[in-house]
């Protein structure tokens, strides 16, 4: 069985971090993604960019509008996820917008971080 | 090297700077893939040329010295920085992999990038408050104080927007590109609407800004100006044409005073007959491409105006046609209310109101103080003072408009 982990942060506390703690964090969650990935549990994992960073992708009567921020609406739930390797935002919310959910729902298109999240 | 000389070369790269600097800097954010970093690269080629010009002379092609130079300077500045943080390594490798790049760039480049940079601007993936910040600071080169001062709001705020904007820019990779055939015309879109955005918040000025707020709306006429000439679309046209045709009424709209004076009360001896000559020409031109959108279609409307002696001569049977062509197209609230201004001038103020009501009855523009203007006015004409009254004063509760206020309290005081 394959599971989808989602991890939620308030970015005002990781922000708040001493640069120490921060990068013994990102330190510590990496090595411990490694340890799962050798043991063959786990399958892909990436801290994001800020919330700041999100665009939301929506497609009604056959026009897609672009927003600046992540899906607002309360009442949609989380049903699935693509993960893209693409150029650019223009090629990712060109995707997200031909996926068929994005008629109905909101595809909120985060950039993945490279590197570690410190 | 003389004195005389120096002061000339100097002169010279003043003007040049005021006359390329963003086109420059449209070509360095393209090879350099950062804003910020492009900026300090022009900032740095044109400190070079001040220095270096005077003795060693100006060179044939000034630009492509300053693009080259303001890249070389970004590298350094890179490999430097790069000593002291591994991250930006990759940063610096993407620009010297840019070297295939000729030295002299040629017009279509740079008038490419200028394109891009508008586009880039408003990509709809920023924050609408963000757009225009960024419009006015990157591609007009209005300072962050210049554009807080002309939206009466403070220099961090503004700061603030663009700093998060180019932060977006930079990490969710928003391309530095002009979009495909296939998506232009909902980008067009996002460009036309920050310009005519830009053009409205200088046009509807306060008499106190009066005029840097004046100056936001010649700002955006040559920025529509640019895109025309960048872009050649219907559309473009379309909105140049109603800037010009609205900027042609600016000194017969507000008295001495600063008071608003309706269209009907203007004194059209003073309307700009140069600009409204321009406007008409972009309209006609936009017409005849069948490719028209609803900004060419407010032209029209606005042209119609133009055309007429007074209100009473008007055509407004056309008017209300074009309103009702603008209803297909992009269908809304504050268009179905000037229709019913118009239908109200073509019909009686019945006509009108019963228009307006049905608009308040559906819980639509509540909010919108012209909308209870109208339908007071309505009342007036019809003589149902009571009525004119409270639609007066929900109109002056609903505006934040020091001469809309104004106007509106001497309407109420004339209702006695």
């Amino acid at each position: 069985m394959k599971y989808l982990c989602l991890v939620y942060v308030e970015e005002k506390i990781l922000h708040a971090m001493p640069r120490h703690e921060r990068v013994a964090l990102s330190d510590d969650s990496m090595a411990y993604c490694d340890r799962l990935q050798k043991i063959g549990q786990l399958l892909a994992a990436s801290p994001l960019h800020p919330v700041e960073t999100a665009t939301t992708v929506r497609v009604r009567e056959g026009k897609t509008s672009t927003t600046d921020g992540p899906f607002a609406e309360t009442k949609e739930q989380l049903g699935g996820f693509l993960l893209l390797d693409v150029p650019d935002l223009n090629d990712a919310i060109r995707i997200a917008a031909q996926f068929p959910a994005a008629r109905y729902g909101s595809v909120e298109v985060r950039p993945m971080k490279e590197g570690g999240c410190a | 090297m003389s004195e005389d000389t120096t002061s000339e070369v100097r002169a010279r790269v003043g003007e040049i700077y005021r006359a390329g600097s963003r086109q420059i800097l449209a070509t360095l954010i393209r090879l350099l893939s950062d804003f910020d970093l492009a900026e300090e690269a022009l900032h740095e080629a044109f400190a070079a040329a001040v220095e270096q010009w005077p003795r060693d002379g100006v060179p044939a092609n000034p630009r492509a010295w300053l693009v080259s130079t303001g890249r070389f300077k970004a590298i350094d500045r890179v490999r430097r920085r790069t000593r002291t943080d591994a991250s930006l390594a990759e940063l610096a490798k993407t620009i010297e992999a840019a070297t295939g790049e000729p030295t002299e760039p040629d017009d279509e480049h740079i008038e490419d990038d200028r394109l891009r940079l508008i586009f880039t601007c408003c990509h709809p993936a920023l924050a609408p408050d963000a757009q225009i910040p960024m419009t006015l600071r990157e591609v007009c080169g209005l300072t962050t104080e210049e554009i807080a001062r002309a939206f009466l709001c403070k220099p961090a705020t503004i700061a603030q927007r663009i700093v998060r904007a180019k932060a977006k820019i930079r990490d969710a990779r928003i391309p530095y590109e002009v979009p495909p055939p296939s998506e232009l015309p909902d980008r067009l879109d996002t460009v036309l609407h920050v310009i005519y955005l830009v053009f409205n918040e200088g046009y509807s000025a306060s008499s106190g800004a009066a005029l840097t707020r004046a100056d936001l709306s010649s700002e955006a006429i040559r920025l529509g100006r640019l895109l025309l000439e960048l872009l050649p679309e219907p559309e473009v046209m379309g909105l140049l044409a109603l800037m010009l045709l609205h900027e042609s009424r600016r000194q017969a709209r507000t008295s001495a005073t600063g008071e608003i004076i309706l269209l009907e009360h203007q004194d059209r001896s003073r309307w700009d007959r140069n600009l409204i000559e321009e406007g008409i020409a972009f309209i006609e031109r936009a017409l005849t491409s069948r490719r028209f959108g609803p900004y060419t279609v407010q032209a029209a409307i606005a042209a119609v105006h133009t055309e007429a002696p007074n209100t009473a001569e008007t055509d407004w049977a056309q008017i209300v046609a074009l309103y009702d062509l603008l209803m297909r197209a992009e269908p809304s609230p504050i268009i179905e209310l000037n229709r019913a201004v118009a239908v109200a001038m073509r019909d009686g103020p019945a006509a009108g109101l019963q228009l307006v009501e049905a608009i308040l009855a559906r819980g639509e523009l509540t909010d919108y103080h012209l909308a209870h203007s109208a339908q007071a006015d309505f009342h007036r004409r019809l003589g149902n003072k009571p009525q004119a009254r409270l639609a007066y004063e929900r109109a002056l509760a609903l505006t934040k408009q020091e001469p809309e206020r104004r106007f509106l309290e001497r309407r109420l005081a004339e209702l006695g």
